[in-house]
């Protein structure tokens, strides 16, 4: 279908465009396939507002006789309003717009027709594959192999084509295995702690069902992970009411007796609507106009956003804990293992590795462990805060994750190598993109669409040397130490460059953070080299 | 280090009690740590020297000065000993348990002696000596002239003047001697309506904003009763109202809610009628009293000290402690203050009860969004000495200073500084403080180490002769001002922004953690931009000074110094600023820290940042600062019972921890 099929209008003049920080201007609208366009009358000096109408969740309408309103809301959670001369082309361009921002064709998205003069299709697609990521380290060369089991997606249509599993573990038991595995996604690795030797492992719930069905296969490749060790540890996502409950319906848990020397914890995550709400209810309370403080607090409160926030953390150091601490290798699951199963492990492994703490390294964490490892982006971020349409599959996992990651930051500033304007474009992203990266829900899909081939990757762009500079944290400063975030309550906070971004107040805060980059950078490279010439 | 201040007290006192005990644990609230030491107690001190420390760290030490303990609590015996709860007025709890009962006996009974003063003369101030010799004692005194300040606002002018009427303090003893009255109030106005307003506290002048003439005054409720009135106040209002030629009326701001202003009228007080005030426009602005906000940090402090607290829990605790309402209220009346100053032009009388608590808060809090010279280092402490020292806030009552009604004791001050760090919160470049400042003022407005903050008014000061028997804090504050320096302040906002606009919106109002739980380091960052950005700055000024002397040296041999080539960056060479004396403030000076200045300054040598990493793996544990293992476990997970008894790893100190890594 052709995008101008739903283009009614295409252009209207002597619309007033009101957004955050900005007087309200006249100029021209202009919809296209997949933007909305505003350009000032004069057009001399201000660029033309380019709006993804991908980015917009809400659309509310107030026709009058001679003219109409339109407010925009965005998954960005910012909102606009569109004053538009005339009736007929104020509905003409709502529809538009509402037909436009919901389409569900992957290929007919704005990332295939993006074509930045900075990149080229010809590169690779994604910062490393499993293999390069293998290959770098060396360490895990003897227990560990690379396996390319689901080379054509069909032991489990939502991993990679290859996976890092134990040596001792052929091809065929990992067939049987990921049989008795949700999605069969078997446990494979996620990270390997050097110091110990022991490893996170991440997998989906074992098929056991109401009649305790057990796997060899699946016994034998945990055995493998804590191969002479006598310990390991589940850590199920879900409480242990939870997981007899999936019994019934067909999913379950590792039973003590089958699993020798795994021991299992539960540590109840929220995910799916509960979270959704949460973050709808959150972005209400922020947008609350009334000026009372209890009434806030109270709202705040009832989103649970900020326990959420703690139980995330919370079970990452637990992860963490066993792993660096106790020295015992850990396997993380849910019931997908496709949300919060990452969300833990990935968030443990910032907390360990200082190798992921750095910008490339986040954004790789971010590839293998988000992107690469099945995390449902299409379905979970279809919609944000604001829309009206019924939940299907929506959930702000991801959201979740970079608070998570931002309040790690906010403990130890120097410990990052990124900073908060990059969390913030990553959450605007995940929702809205030029790029190709967080479209699809599966390596499988990704390939079968051609996302690969005809679009770019948002990770690379990231990486250029200019936008480096925007997004790298001035003050870091490399620790090889693990960073043991505090999850005391007054020690989180709410994310107001997120949730409160288009409050007067952010524009402070983004000139604070100015001040203290040029600060840095005024401080740390030109005097020392001076000093250095000076004395040579 | 940081703590040889506290051993110049003249020795004479020292010795008068020296209580020791040892096998004494400390236990920390939030988790099941403790550390065990000895504990000593000196005529100024409460010391806890840790015992078993690490061979490469130093001895963790915490000293407690008398006059920040608030209560001590014995608990009932148990199995390990006597548990001895104390509680400070800088929030710090500590947890001791003394093995021997009589030890503990010994000094729970002696603290309970020490921590009541009866007379000023037993405050620190007094035996305080920070090695100055009386020349330097007066020049700290003289740093802050409020006759001065008056003239940068631009008083006397044509409208307002000096009137001597109070320089024997014979019409209001809680007011300064110097008070600055409209031109046209004759001295039998002022007399008439000092005997009109409750304590004889009658409008003064205590800011004029320049640009529109418009006045800030201040007084004390009119003692109006339900229907007397009293012309000469009449007047006196009619004078400030015509001071003013921008605008026809002056708003009165009583800052109480209405219903305690009405039930205080049963009393013979109450507040201005405007039936009888010709040109008045009033208003009240629903600030709560003394007792209310008492009992609401109270209950803040429960909530914020209780262990394992959920997110929600914590949000509903705060929500019902009211505190966070409280602090808005203050700083929502202070906004409608500067509006009112600043946009229409008007003058405004503020008022509460006494004019000493409310009023304090309200006028300085506007003066400060309206003037850019009070958000500075030097106009912070103007702005205080000003509202609240020379207008008579009463810090002895209400900061418990001397053994008196517990029913004066109010944490109003505590509440302005916790306004005014909302306010830099929401202004991170307009002032040019941090909140190290504000620490530091609120710990020595109990520390009473000074005399700025001793006693209830200026009368009360002069009695004591302060000046010339105690040291001023503000000489101090100022000697080591570029610990208080907010790294991202920008001179350049007080002329895009004058005027501060806060947001009210409730999301901005937030617990100031770092006041509240600042003894609890498990609470805080682990790392801090502030003290990184400041050590930055000092490295940097070092490295200029450096440029400069070896450019010189050139100059010396005859060689014009090379141009700048951009290299490699070059790493190495720490040096630190040195960190203000306070226990907080102190703390991000971590032991690692200080080990390497000593060695700088020892042999200047240049220390490889590779170094670091060997060097700390000596250390017990590899975590970063202040999480031990107990301590984790507490906070994840339930895993001590899931593998049975494994050996307690050492313990990290908690004191030097929070900057420290140990590997």
């Amino acid at each position: 279908m052709e995008f101008s099929e739903h283009i009614k209008t295409a252009n209207v003049e002597d619309v007033v465009l009101r957004r955050p920080f900005y007087q309200p201007t006249k100029g021209t609208l202009c919809v296209t396939g997949h933007h909305l366009i505003f350009s000032n009358r004069g057009g001399d000096s201000a660029r033309p507002f380019l709006l993804l109408l991908r980015n917009i969740d809400a659309i509310e309408k107030r026709p009058s006789v001679s003219s109409g309103t339109i407010t925009l809301k965005c998954k960005d959670l910012c909102v606009l309003q569109l004053d538009i001369p005339g009736m007929e082309e104020c509905l003409n361009i709502a529809s538009s717009i509402e037909s436009l921002s919901s389409l569900e064709t992957v290929s007919e998205m704005y990332p295939f027709f993006y074509r930045p003069p900075f990149l080229s299709l010809q590169d690779q697609w994604g910062l490393s594959s499993t293999e390069q990521h293998y290959a770098q380290m060396k360490e895990i060369h003897d227990g560990w192999r690379v396996s390319q089991v689901n080379r054509d997606y069909s032991v489990s249509p939502s991993y990679p084509p290859a996976v890092i599993v134990p040596h001792s573990i052929d091809d065929e038991t990992l067939v049987k295995a990921a049989r008795f595995r949700q999605g069969g996604r078997f446990p494979v690795l996620c990270y390997y702690h050097r110091e110990t030797g022991t490893v996170i492992m991440r997998s989906s719930q074992p098929l056991s069902g109401a009649n305790r069905k057990r796997c060899r296969e699946d016994e034998l490749l945990l055995q493998a992970v804590i191969d002479g060790s006598e310990l390991g540890y589940i850590i199920d996502t879900r409480s242990s009411q939870q997981a007899q409950q999936a019994r019934m319906t067909g999913g379950g848990f590792e039973s003590k007796s089958c699993y020798r020397g795994w021991k299992r914890l539960h540590r109840q995550l929220e995910k799916g609507k509960v979270l959704q709400e949460s973050l709808i209810k959150l972005v209400e309370a922020c947008g609350d106009q009334s000026h009372s403080v209890d009434r806030w607090l109270s709202k705040l409160e009832n989103s649970k956003w900020l326990s959420h926030v703690q139980t995330a953390l919370s079970t990452a150091g637990l992860v963490a804990e066993c792993v660096e601490r106790d020295g015992h290798s850990v396997l993380v699951h849910g019931s997908e293992g496709t949300d919060t199963s990452l969300l833990v492990s990935s968030l443990a492994q910032l907390i360990l590795d200082p190798d992921s703490r750095t910008l490339a390294g986040f954004l790789g964490l971010l590839e293998r462990e988000w992107v690469q490892a099945g995390h449902p982006f299409q379905q979970r971020c279809a919609h944000s805060a604001y829309s009206h349409v019924r939940l299907r599959h929506e959930a702000p996992v991801f959201v979740l994750l970079l608070d998570c990651v931002w309040q790690l930051a906010r403990q130890f500033p120097l410990a990052m190598g990124f900073s908060e304007p990059l969390l913030l474009r990553l959450a605007k992203e995940v929702y809205a993109s030029d790029y190709g990266t967080f479209l699809c829900n599966s390596d499988q899909e990704r390939c079968v669409t051609g996302v690969k081939e005809r679009t770019h990757c948002l990770f690379q762009s990231l990486l250029r040397a200019n936008e480096r500079q925007h997004y790298s944290n001035p003050l870091y400063e490399r620790t090889e130490l693990a960073i043991w975030p505090s999850i005391q309550p007054p020690s989180l906070q709410l994310w107001k460059g997120l949730f409160l971004q288009w409050t007067d107040d952010a524009l402070h805060l983004v000139e604070a953070q100015k001040v203290i980059q040029n600060l840095v950078s005024q401080c740390h490279r030109p005097l020392n080299e001076k000093v250095e010439n000076t004395d040579g | 280090m940081a703590l040889h201040v506290y051993f110049c007290v003249s020795p004479c006192i020292v010795f008068v009690h020296h209580v020791r005990s040892e096998q004494v644990r400390m236990l920390d609230r939030f988790s099941n740590k403790s550390t065990s030491g000895t504990l000593h107690l000196t005529a100024t001190h409460l010391i806890f020297v840790e015992s078993n420390a690490a061979v490469t760290t130093a001895a963790q030490e915490i000293w407690i000065l008398h006059h920040h303990i608030a209560s001590v609590e014995k608990l009932s015996l148990t199995t390990n000993g006597c548990p001895l709860v104390i509680q400070c007025r800088n929030f710090r709890v500590v947890h001791f348990v003394v093995q021997k009962e009589r030890d503990c006996h010994d000094i729970y009974s002696s603290l309970l002696r020490l921590l009541r003063p009866v007379s000023y003369e037993e405050l620190y101030a007094f035996s305080y000596n920070p090695k100055q010799n009386d020349q330097q004692r007066e020049e700290g005194w003289q740093l802050i002239d409020l006759g001065a300040e008056f003239e940068r606002m631009g008083v006397p002018c044509d409208q307002w003047q000096l009137t001597d009427v109070n320089r024997d303090y014979k019409i209001c003893d809680t007011y300064p001697r110097d008070l600055y009255v409209p031109i046209t109030a004759s001295k039998p106005i002022i007399v008439g309506s000092s005997k009109f307003r409750s304590k004889g506290r009658f409008p003064v002048l205590t800011y004029f904003y320049q640009e529109k003439k418009a006045a800030v005054c201040r007084c004390s409720q009119p003692l109006s009763g339900f229907s007397a009135r009293c012309l000469e106040d009449e007047s006196m209002l009619q004078a400030i109202s015509k001071a003013n030629h921008n605008s026809r009326f002056v708003y009165v701001m009583d800052t109480r809610p209405k219903l305690n202003a009405m039930a205080n009228r049963a009393a013979g007080k109450g507040y201005e009628n405007e039936d009888n005030y010709s040109n008045i426009r009033f208003q009240f602005v629903g600030i709560e009293n003394i007792h209310v906000m008492r009992s609401s940090l109270q209950k803040l402090l429960e909530v914020v000290g209780s262990r394992s607290l959920s997110a929600s829990d914590y949000l509903l605790g705060l929500e019902s402690s009211g505190w966070l309402r409280h602090v808005k209220a203050v700083v929502d009346a202070a906004i409608c203050l500067t509006k009112a100053v600043t946009v229409e032009g008007a003058s405004v009388l503020v008022h509460c009860s006494d004019g000493w608590d409310r009023t304090a808060q309200v006028c300085s809090l506007g003066a400060l969004l309206m003037d850019p010279y009070y958000r500075t280092i030097k106009g912070f402490m103007v702005l205080i000495e000003k509202d609240w020292i020379s207008f008579g806030h009463k810090f002895a009552d209400r900061c418990d200073q001397l053994d008196g009604d517990p029913k004066e004791v109010s944490p109003v001050f505590t509440q302005f500084l916790d306004c005014v760090w909302q306010l830099t919160e929401q202004f991170p470049q307009a002032f040019e403080f941090s909140e190290w400042l504000l620490l530091q003022i609120h710990e020595h407005v109990h520390s009473c180490q000074y005399g700025n903050l001793l006693a209830n008014n200026q009368r009360q000061r002069e009695e004591l002769q302060l000046k010339d028997r105690t040291h001023s804090l503000w000489a101090f504050l100022l000697s080591e001002q570029q610990n208080y320096v907010n790294p991202a302040y920008c001179p350049g906002h007080a002329e895009t922004h004058p005027v501060l606009e806060p947001s009210t919106l409730p999301c901005h109002f937030k617990f100031w953690r770092n006041m509240y739980l600042q003894f609890d380091r498990s609470m805080h960052p682990r790392q801090s931009i502030l003290k990184n950005v400041l050590t930055l700055k000092e490295n940097n000024r070092q490295l200029e000074d450096t440029v400069k002397e070896l450019e010189a040296r050139l100059k010396e041999h005859g060689i014009s110094p090379p141009t700048l080539v951009p290299q490699a960056p070059y790493r190495g060479h720490r040096c630190f600023p040195t960190r203000p004396h306070s226990l907080i403030l102190v703390a991000p000076l971590s032991q690692k820290e200080a080990q390497q200045r000593q060695e700088e300054e020892e042999e200047e040598e240049e220390e490889e940042v590779g170094e670091e990493a060997t060097e700390c793996c000596i250390d017990t544990e590899r975590t970063v600062e202040g999480s031990s293992g107990t301590e984790r476990k507490e906070s994840y997970g339930d895993l001590q019972e899931t593998y049975g008894a494994k050996a307690e790893p050492a313990v990290v100190s908690l004191e030097f921890g929070v900057a420290r890594m140990t590997c």
